[in-house]
């Protein structure tokens, strides 16, 4: 690949045999070698010179030579990674193994390299070697290689650098790298003084809709300090003004669905806590507020069981989540049980007083945890299985964690409704919702199942915890930032009701979340905390609501 | 009239408010005047502390009206209090333009945002009786417009208690924005004097101090006035049985409407007289937790018995300044299992349990338990899916 124009070429072309000639005197002709059939061993050799200038001319010889086998070489001299050996070639160094490998083959090095010395060099070479690097580069055969190639020359902003940048992208087949090599020209070619230059490239930010360019495309209209547009041609700013509203529009979109996204994870954490809450609210009449505390109970119930794996199952830390998952919920489901028994079982039909109680407990939790664990948050890390994500386009990626949650949620809400509504026990519990005293007389233990039943709503947000967990810090006051909206969402589905908790839970998440880019993260809340008032002044029964007498 | 008074108290009753006020209003200032070496003598530092806790005195009272006589649980008392609050520390700002850090005639807190002037809802708050008024009359709007329409809808029970939480949390958030314009996370501070007296001056904090004595002993009077009235009567019966009492031709919703706003005004009292004595009123105020410790305030003192819950508050109040400065790890657990144990064992405070260890004696009889529910089921008894569980 010849990129550069002829006059330039063969300046370099001359440059090239001068420093092919210094080369030949420092290496001793490269052991007897004929000099110019290993050009490009000497030249990679140029690399580690004792002298500004000879370094320059090697790496404008391997710019000349255009051969991707001299990558590691030049990667190694930005990196400083470069050493002199003893022999006078080149070798690169490893900072973990300490060993010198030959740049070209990756042969451990002899015993004659040694000791080697740093190449030093200064940023002007620093300068010229990226852009070379980046021209090997972008014909290498990976891909992730060739868009950070692309990225370095559009950064470079030469003209050599936009000449290679047109050669790579004519060439390119890979659609994505195509993308990033025509934003990679664009963004060189709006700087450039021909108009019709400027109008490609600008047609160019158009056709990608990427809105990496919106402050250059701003730019192009706006209007100097003398009055007059900064794009002196017509066209290029009907152009770039069509181009504006197109990339505009587009990220309106991309923030409108990424707005979605994040929605519906947030959704799926206030449905973990609103589904026990339903649950214990809807079969027991009672307000928990502890509820919050059980997510975060299920939080450090991840953390404990991280912190086990890490010490003593180090091989299978990847899995760790998988046993947090029964941990979580046994632990809290435990909480439960015995919360049940030893305080909320006295309180039934005084719910006033139950919210008091269970919010001391709540206290007495949040206080536990933080002698046990500390006040600080402890972090939680994500498996690798769940770290990273999928980029749907560009600028929203879609984090494999918070799909790993919104799966989840699904699983356990397809669980619970069908122990709920598919299992013997889902049946007594039901019928428990609608008649205390009728299923009491029928032989269906109710005092037992309320406690299973506490249990099962605490050990649902047990599992939210784990979900949490995943998501962000672990502290002691988790639990307390989600109680206000998990109520939320158990009101407007109205009490007791699955689906209603559930359509709920992804209505206020989804709305929190596309109210917050217009209004800011408060504003949005406060928005939607306003909305539930009145919405309750108009449907206290929540949307879901049980026919019953119960509005008499 | 004579007949009322009596009604309103018995003759011991009347005879213990007075000496609790006596206390209260001269015995503490008094005290605090005696030399340092006098054993009795009350320190400076106590006397601020002391009015905080009167504060907190009257909210219990005003949430005593509408919890322990009325049945409305509000989780949402803290916001009015704040509210209160904020009207006076807007007051206390304004008195000090020109004496902030900038030397502006703009609170700090505006200059620091580069506003250029007043917002049209700070106006008029440089005098002292226009703040009072409004300090009194925004609370006591916004509860009786929130009130009416939650009770138009009968909304009730825990719904009603956490649709107070949610409006008060929805506030606190409103406030911690700096656009508000109400000093946003840090609120207002760093009051200097109020009505042309320093704030720092040990007599300023005698004169607060009386005055929130002042105000608990007539807020006292105020309360024990509506519930020993007719109108009390009907609180109490919509507590017990709101159906019933509609029934009977009383338009429940009005009542309400009242009681609760008059308890939010109370509240917003509170709040103004206990924003000069800390100095600071911030949006922390209003936090979900502080709306929930005023129940347990009251429920510890003894619902519907209006000097309960002033107990309760001290006691608490108490409690608190001493755990939190001597075993700071172990208040939470504390007030935690206070709120579990009192819920439990004492439905009717200490001082319910003093009546029934009173009536034990004076009956003789040693297992007279009579333990009565303030709530009655009646209140739950219109939703039929959370039917009532036999004991």
């Amino acid at each position: 690949m010849r990129l550069a124009p002829a006059p330039t070429a063969s300046r370099r072309f001359a440059q090239g045999l001068l420093a092919l000639a210094a080369l030949v005197l420092v290496t001793g002709g490269g052991g007897g070698r004929p000099a110019f059939a290993d050009t490009l061993d000497d030249a990679v050799n140029g690399l580690a010179s004792g002298s500004g200038e000879k370094i320059s001319a090697a790496v404008k010889q391997l710019a000349t030579l255009d051969d991707p086998r001299a990558i590691p070489a030049l990667d190694a001299l930005c990196d400083d990674r470069l050493r002199a050996g003893a022999d006078g070639r080149a070798w690169i160094f490893d900072s973990h193994t300490h060993d010198l490998k030959d740049p070209l083959t990756g042969a451990p090095a002899p015993a004659g390299a040694r000791p080697a010395k740093e190449v030093e060099l200064d940023n002007d070479i620093r300068r010229e070697a990226q852009p070379v690097l980046a021209q090997l580069q972008l014909a290498s055969p990976d891909k992730s290689v060739r868009l950070a190639a692309a990225e370095e020359l559009s950064k470079a902003g030469s003209d050599d650098a936009a000449v290679m940048l047109h050669k790579a992208y004519d060439k390119e087949k890979d659609k994505g790298v195509h993308d990033a090599l025509a934003l990679a020209v664009a963004r060189l070619d709006i700087q450039s003084k021909d108009p019709a230059a400027r109008l490609a490239a600008v047609q160019l930010i158009h056709k990608s809709g990427n809105d990496a360019m919106l402050g250059e495309l701003q730019r192009l209209l706006s209007v100097g300090a003398d009055g007059q547009p900064q794009e002196p041609d017509a066209q290029v700013r009907a152009e770039a003004k069509e181009a504006l509203n197109a990339v505009m529009s587009r990220r309106r979109i991309i923030t409108a669905v990424g707005s979605v996204i994040y929605g519906v994870s947030l959704a799926s954490v206030l449905l973990f806590a609103a589904l026990g809450l339903a649950i214990t609210f809807g079969l027991l009449g009672v307000i928990n507020m502890a509820h919050g505390e059980m997510l975060m109970l299920g939080a450090y119930a991840t953390y404990a069981v991280q912190t086990f794996f890490q010490n003593h199952l180090a091989g299978a830390f990847q899995y760790y989540l998988v046993a947090a998952v029964p941990v979580a919920f046994i632990v809290t489901f435990a909480v439960g049980v015995v919360l049940e028994r030893l305080v909320i079982r006295h309180l039934y039909n005084r719910p006033l007083e139950t919210l008091l109680a269970t919010w001391g407990i709540s206290l007495i939790l949040i206080q536990t945890v933080r002698l046990i664990f500390g006040a600080q948050n402890v972090a939680v890390a994500n498996p690798d299985w769940l770290a990273g994500g999928v980029e749907l386009a560009h600028g929203l990626v879609l984090p494999y964690n918070r799909i790993g949650v919104v799966v989840f949620v699904v699983a356990v809400s397809a669980a619970v409704w069908v122990l709920l509504y598919r299992t013997r026990l889902g049946l007594n519990v039901r019928a428990i919702t609608q008649n205390r005293n009728m299923a009491a007389c029928v032989g269906i233990p109710t005092k037992r199942l309320d406690a299973w039943m506490f249990g099962l709503g605490s050990g649902i947000a047990g599992l939210g915890g784990v979900a949490l967990s995943q998501l962000g810090n672990v502290g002691p006051e988790l639990g307390q930032s989600y109680i206000i909206d998990s109520f939320m969402v158990v009101v407007l589905g109205g009490v007791g009701r699955l689906a209603g908790a559930i359509v709920s839970a992804l209505g206020l998440g989804v709305i929190n979340k596309l109210i917050e880019p217009a209004a800011g993260a408060v504003m949005g809340k406060i928005v939607v905390l306003g909305f539930i008032i009145l919405f309750i002044q108009r449907r206290p029964q929540g949307l879901f609501a049980i026919k019953g007498r119960s509005e008499a | 009239m004579r007949e009322r008074l009596l009604q309103f108290h018995g003759r011991r009753g009347w005879l213990l408010l007075a000496v609790a006020a006596a206390v209260l209003i001269v015995l503490v200032p008094v005290l605090n005047s005696l030399p340092k070496s006098f054993p009795l003598s009350v320190p400076d530092y106590l006397i601020p502390l002391l009015g905080k806790f009167l504060c907190y005195g009257i909210m219990a009272i005003a949430m005593d009206l509408v919890w322990g006589y009325t049945g409305i649980l509000s989780l949402g008392h803290a916001l009015f209090f704040a509210l209160g609050g904020y009207g006076m520390g807007m007051y206390l700002m304004r008195r000090m333009a020109g004496e902030g850090v900038y030397r502006s005639n703009l609170p700090d807190f505006m200059v620091f945002l580069d506003w250029k002037q007043l917002p049209w809802y700070w106006h008029g708050f440089q005098h002292f009786g226009f703040a009072v008024v409004m300090l009194l009359l925004v609370p006591g709007l916004l509860a009786l417009v929130f009130g009416w329409f939650a009770f138009r809808s009968r909304i009730k029970g825990v719904y009603l208690s956490i649709v107070t939480q949610a409006l008060t949390f929805a506030a606190m958030l409103l406030f911690f924005q700096n656009d508000t314009g109400f000093g946003g996370n840090n609120g207002l501070t760093d009051f200097k004097h109020l009505l042309g007296r320093s704030l720092q001056s040990p007599s300023t904090k005698m004169a607060l101090y009386v005055a929130s004595a002042v105000a608990l002993v007539l807020t006292y009077l105020l309360c024990r006035f509506v519930v020993t009235s007719k109108l009390g009567r009907v609180l109490t019966a919509i507590r017990d049985a709101e159906l019933k009492t509609r029934f009977c031709g009383y338009e429940s919703t009005h009542y309400k409407v009242f009681v609760w706003t008059l308890s939010a005004m109370l509240c917003a009292l509170a709040g103004a007289l206990y924003v000069p004595q800390v100095g600071i009123i911030n949006p922390s105020e209003m936090q979900p937790s502080n709306s929930i410790e005023l129940a347990i305030w009251v429920a510890v003192g003894g619902r519907g018995t209006l000097i309960g819950p002033v107990l309760g508050a001290l006691l608490l109040n108490g409690a608190k300044s001493y755990l939190t400065a001597a075993f700071p790890s172990a208040w939470l657990y504390v007030l935690g299992g206070i709120f579990v144990l009192v819920t439990l064992f004492l439905p009717r405070g200490v001082l319910g349990l003093l009546t029934t260890v009173r009536k034990r004696k004076a009956a003789g009889a040693p297992r007279a338990a009579e333990v009565e529910r303030p709530e009655a089921p009646a209140e739950h008894a219109g939703t039929p899916e959370k039917a009532t569980v036999s004991p």
